[in-house]
């Protein structure tokens, strides 16, 4: 079949020849692309088979922590002091809104939405992992917050109310510095935690009790596996292993006297450390003033954290455990057992106190405490147990020229000076016992004899904390049995953290004689009374006209020599801070005694006017009730 | 009625003379049995898809019987018909093409369709899917091939002009599926192999300079395609799944229904244009393998009954048509495979959505009309 189309002849044939090959090419061609196509499903399904049913896996599998329940903390009454509750947060899964800004405005009309929440959310959202994550918007929203949110649901697509636990202090401020708080997990705690088992939990315990006995009470993560769909829903849980709640710990404190203690102590900036001497546990530990820990969990803002970090009265600083203060002439009953141990002195040798004490050869004048008071030149014959309740320096000043340094410093190193003897608080400060061997290395120079007469009434390097001194207490009431302060009492686990009790150990050297006679000595303090001028107990007048049971106790006044370094005070306060700090150390009953303590009053003045009270309100109130109740 | 008594009396009512012995069916067995495979296969993978929605599947199941009467009145027009009316349906397509870009519907950000209020929406690239090889088949029919230059020139124009339309609607996708239609007409009349290799080796030394060309979305999935996880939430995610979907699926597949990727919404557009990861997911190597045979069965069956056309115009239609429908499945799957960027090309007849199957299925009407022109012919 022949058609003409201008000059050219059209061949028919010829091009239906020409268009087969051409077809059978094209053909060609497609199996090529078919064959193209099978290599790539070769290669994802054959040769990269793992990689991808793992990368599907992946997808849908995901492994949630569950987050333990933190252990809880009772006082010895079954008193809640550290609890977990319910904490509401807005999530805002972004995949689900249409219109963000819009959103967040509608939301802002219900609840209250601050800028900051609103770029913190933005900050949050930029960092999701996947698609359809709930990104929190605010972090602590109140039940009727809620409650509106609920009703106003249809009106808020993508916003879901997100529930967690957290820690809370019924007490706040009260407990602050004894059981500690827990903080929300930084990077620098990352570092130390380990990852799994703290992956599913935002807060870990920074101070005190918490800090302590963090691994016990923070129990054990528990896992879930769930299949979840690209949007983030759960569509069935595969596994679950649970999660094992943190140990309940219940403590020595005894939150009645804890809130004698804060009460006595009043506004006043100091300590109180209270501890039953038949097992050391810790009664009470104030240390005011003192902050509400709630506020480092719902979240402290710059300004309140700073006022707090940086106010003069440091209210986040620890006084009982981490003060260290000259401890005065509570020192002098260690002194008095150093010299009666080493046969330095007995109960029977006299001196005369003329008010002032020179050493041999030297012009410097060390004076009584009464020199200024009293110009009648000293208290006249004293003996060991009157140097001790009217507190004659004149009478430790020669005493301790009578021994050598290291006799009274390793003595001391048995009550703990210079060290930690707690149990269970890791960070107390050890305070400053100094050595001869300690001043050359640190100060490069030798030990003067003058540094052991400033030791003997608890001046010069020495330095204490609040709770070493109520351990000192502690140790003469039970008249020389070692018992190591601590705020465990029980726990409903075993404590990893706890290794069983040691055995009891006795401060060697005195007889039991010297312990009786210094504790009649200290109850003199307080009871000796109405025996005329310069014979009663210094704490006589404030305290032992009207107590209804026996009470040992020692009193001291610690100059202060420096000011706390990186302070700064006007005129008119300098004075108030560089007033003497008030000690008292006390025990009672005192033939068998079941409370001892130190109280320190910051810049108080005189131990006996000042701090003494303080320890018989304490006293009175731990005491009283059980006395009455016999 | 059997398809013989069917094509019989068609004849008759054409007004034709009856053949003297029964020559060739109008509705080709082979080709129907490969189609019918394809559509009853598609239907059971979107069951998957759709988990289990029966009023989707539905939808689709009567939208796909809509495209197989489409089939059947494109098959029963007479290929002089086409040919009459070839250039009056490309003219008409072109103008509505221009029309789009003037006064256009936009969706997703693009302006595809036309629009009579209340009464008809379309996009009028489908139309120029089947218009431009008619319109180049009927240019180059009766010219002496293979074409000169000048024809070549010609028929380069009327199809590279809707192709450059629908690309700035913005379609690519579609834009070079219909070049590819038109190309395909001349280079089954005859384009040297040579003039074949210099155009091909000038546009891959071109190809960088496409890039300005681009639309900025265009060029972030031609970075995703090289490097998915340079955005793992946004560009790259639809690739990544796929790839996860069909790399996970093995040989076997994870079997029906049982594919998490599809199932738990991981594997975006998994009804639509990324279905064909689905199969790899839950029916393996295996499953797209008997898909892409049936592939092969049908471009085999529709070039061979090319070659059986008694006119040069029939036969370029029907060889051009049914290349185009390959390249469709090739383009789809490997999109998804991540060996192509991601365009808007669905995976012919097992795709979600009607307007591609009614398109395709009337091409393959027009294939067995070219197909069947011989009993137009013998009956002379």
């Amino acid at each position: 079949m022949l058609s003409v189309r201008g000059d050219s002849l059209k061949d028919s044939d010829h091009e239906r020849q020409l268009y087969t090959v051409r077809a059978v090419a094209l053909f060609f061609f497609a199996v090529v692309g078919v064959v193209v196509l099978l290599a790539r499903l070769v290669q994802l399904q054959v040769w990269e088979y793992e990689t991808y049913s793992v990368k599907s896996d992946e997808n849908r599998i995901q492994l949630q922590p569950i987050p333990p329940q933190r252990g809880l903390i009772f006082d010895r009454n079954g008193v809640l002091l550290a609890e977990n509750r319910p904490v509401f947060a807005v999530n805002v899964v972004a995949e689900r809104v249409t219109n963000l800004d819009g959103l967040l405005a509608e939301l802002g009309r219900v609840v209250t939405v601050s800028a900051d929440d609103i770029s913190a959310f933005y900050e949050r959202l930029g960092r999701k992992l996947r698609p359809y994550e709930p990104v929190p918007l605010l972090l602590d929203v109140s039940e009727g917050d809620v409650a509106r949110l609920s009703v106003n649901r249809h009106r808020l697509p993508g916003v879901e109310i997100g529930t967690r636990m957290v820690r809370h202090y019924p007490y706040g401020e009260l407990f602050s510095h004894a059981v500690g708080s827990v903080r929300r997990i930084t990077e620098e705690d990352l570092a130390v935690l380990d990852p799994a088992s703290y992956s599913a939990t935002a807060f870990v315990g920074k101070r005190g009790v918490e800090q302590f006995y963090e691994r016990s009470l923070h129990g054990e993560v528990g896992r879930e596996l769930v299949e979840i769909d690209a949007r983030g829903r759960i569509r069935q849980v595969l596994r679950t292993h649970p999660p094992t709640a943190g140990s309940n710990v219940t403590l020595q404190l005894d939150s009645r006297l804890q809130i004698a203690a804060h009460a006595a102590l009043g506004e006043r900036r100091g300590a109180i450390v209270a501890i039953d001497p038949r097992s050391g546990g810790l009664l009470a530990m104030v240390s005011n003033p003192s902050y509400d820990p709630n506020l480092f969990i719902s979240g402290i803002d710059t300004q309140q954290f700073r006022d707090l970090s940086t106010a003069r009265d440091t209210p986040l600083f620890n006084r009982a455990t981490h003060g260290q203060y000259a401890p005065g002439s509570t020192f002098k009953p260690i002194v008095a057992l150093a010299a009666l141990a080493s046969r330095a002195t007995s109960w029977g040798e006299t001196i005369e106190d003329k008010g002032f004490f020179k050493l041999p050869g030297q012009e410097r004048i060390y004076r009584d405490w009464s020199w200024r008071k009293n110009d009648s030149g000293g208290q006249g014959r004293v003996d060991l147990r009157r140097a001790i309740y009217r507190s004659s320096n004149v009478y430790f000043y020669d005493l301790s020229t009578r021994m050598e340094i290291e006799t009274l410093t390793g003595f001391a190193a048995s009550f703990g000076f210079g060290a930690n003897l707690a149990v269970d608080i890791a960070d107390a400060r050890p305070g400053l016992l100094p050595t001869p061997v300690w001043k050359q290395g640190y100060k490069g120079e030798t030990w003067f004899p003058g540094d052991t007469v400033n030791m003997s009434i608890g001046q010069g390097d020495l330095l204490v904390t609040p709770l070493q001194l109520a351990t000192v207490a502690s140790i003469i009431a039970s008249r020389g049995v070692k018992v190591r302060p601590r705020m465990l009492l029980s726990s409903d686990k075993p404590l990893d953290e706890f290794d069983g009790e040691a055995q009891a150990e006795y401060i060697g050297g005195p007889s039991h004689y010297d312990w009786e006679a210094l504790v009649d000595a200290m109850e003199d303090v307080v009871h000796r009374g109405n025996k005329g001028f310069q014979q009663s107990g210094t704490a006589f007048a404030y305290i032992g006209r009207d107590i209804g049971y026996r009470m040992a106790g020692k009193s001291g006044t610690a100059q202060v020599v420096e000011i706390r370094q990186g302070e700064e005070y006007s005129e008119e306060e300098l004075t108030e801070y560089q007033r003497k700090h008030a000690w008292f150390i006390a025990f009672a009953p005192a033939d068998a005694p079941r409370i001892a303590l130190s109280v320190l009053v910051e810049n108080g003045g005189g131990g006996s006017s000042v701090a003494a009270p303080v320890a018989k309100e304490v006293i009175d109130a731990y005491l009283l009730p059980r006395l009455a109740a016999r | 009625m059997s398809g013989r008594d069917f094509v019989r009396s068609l004849s008759d009512r054409s007004g034709l003379a009856v053949p003297e012995r029964p020559s060739v069916a109008l509705i080709d067995p082979l080709l129907m049995a490969a189609i019918l495979a394809i559509i009853g296969y598609g239907l059971v993978v979107l069951y998957s898809a759709v988990e289990q929605d029966m009023a989707t599947l539905r939808a689709q199941a009567l939208r796909l019987s809509l495209a197989l009467v489409a089939m059947l009145v494109a098959a029963v027009i007479s290929p002089r018909l086409y040919l009459r009316w070839a250039p009056a349906l490309y003219v008409l397509g072109l103008a509505m093409l221009v029309g789009v870009l003037l006064f256009g519907v936009t969706a997703k950000g693009a302006q595809r369709w036309l629009e009579i209020p209340g009464v008809i929406r379309f996009q009028p690239s489908e139309l120029m899917k089947l218009a431009v090889p008619l319109m180049v088949a009927w240019y180059l029919h009766d010219r002496l091939l293979p074409p000169r230059l000048l024809h070549l020139c010609v028929a380069l124009a009327l199809t590279l002009v809707p192709a450059f339309l629908i690309v700035r609607q913005p379609d690519l996708g579609t834009g070079i599926l219909i070049a590819g239609a038109g190309l395909a007409v001349i280079v089954l009349a005859g384009l040297p192999w040579r003039l074949i290799g210099f155009a091909v080796l000038a546009l891959a030394l071109a190809a960088p300079g496409f890039w300005y060309l681009l639309e900025d979305y265009q060029r972030s999935r031609i970075v995703t395609l090289f490097d998915p996880e340079s955005d793992p939430l946004g560009a790259g995610w639809n690739i990544i799944q796929s790839k996860t979907a069909i790399g996970s699926g093995g040989v076997f597949g994870k079997g029906l229904l049982q594919g998490t990727q599809s199932q738990l919404d991981f594997l975006p557009e998994s009804q639509t244009d990324f279905i064909i990861a689905v199969i790899g997911e839950e029916l393996g190597l295996v499953g797209v393998l008997i898909l892409l045979l049936l592939y092969l069965v049908v471009v085999a069956r529709g070039l061979f009954m090319s070659t059986q056309a008694p006119s040069t115009f029939a036969r370029l239609v029907a060889g051009a048509l049914t290349l185009t429908f390959f390249v469709y499945a090739f383009v789809n799957i490997a999109m998804v495979c991540g060996l192509l960027p991601v365009v808007g090309v669905p995976l012919p007849l097992v795709s979600y959505g009607g307007t591609s199957a009614i398109t395709l299925l009337a091409g393959f009407g027009i294939v067995m009309a070219m197909h069947a022109e011989q009993n137009w012919h013998r009956g002379h």
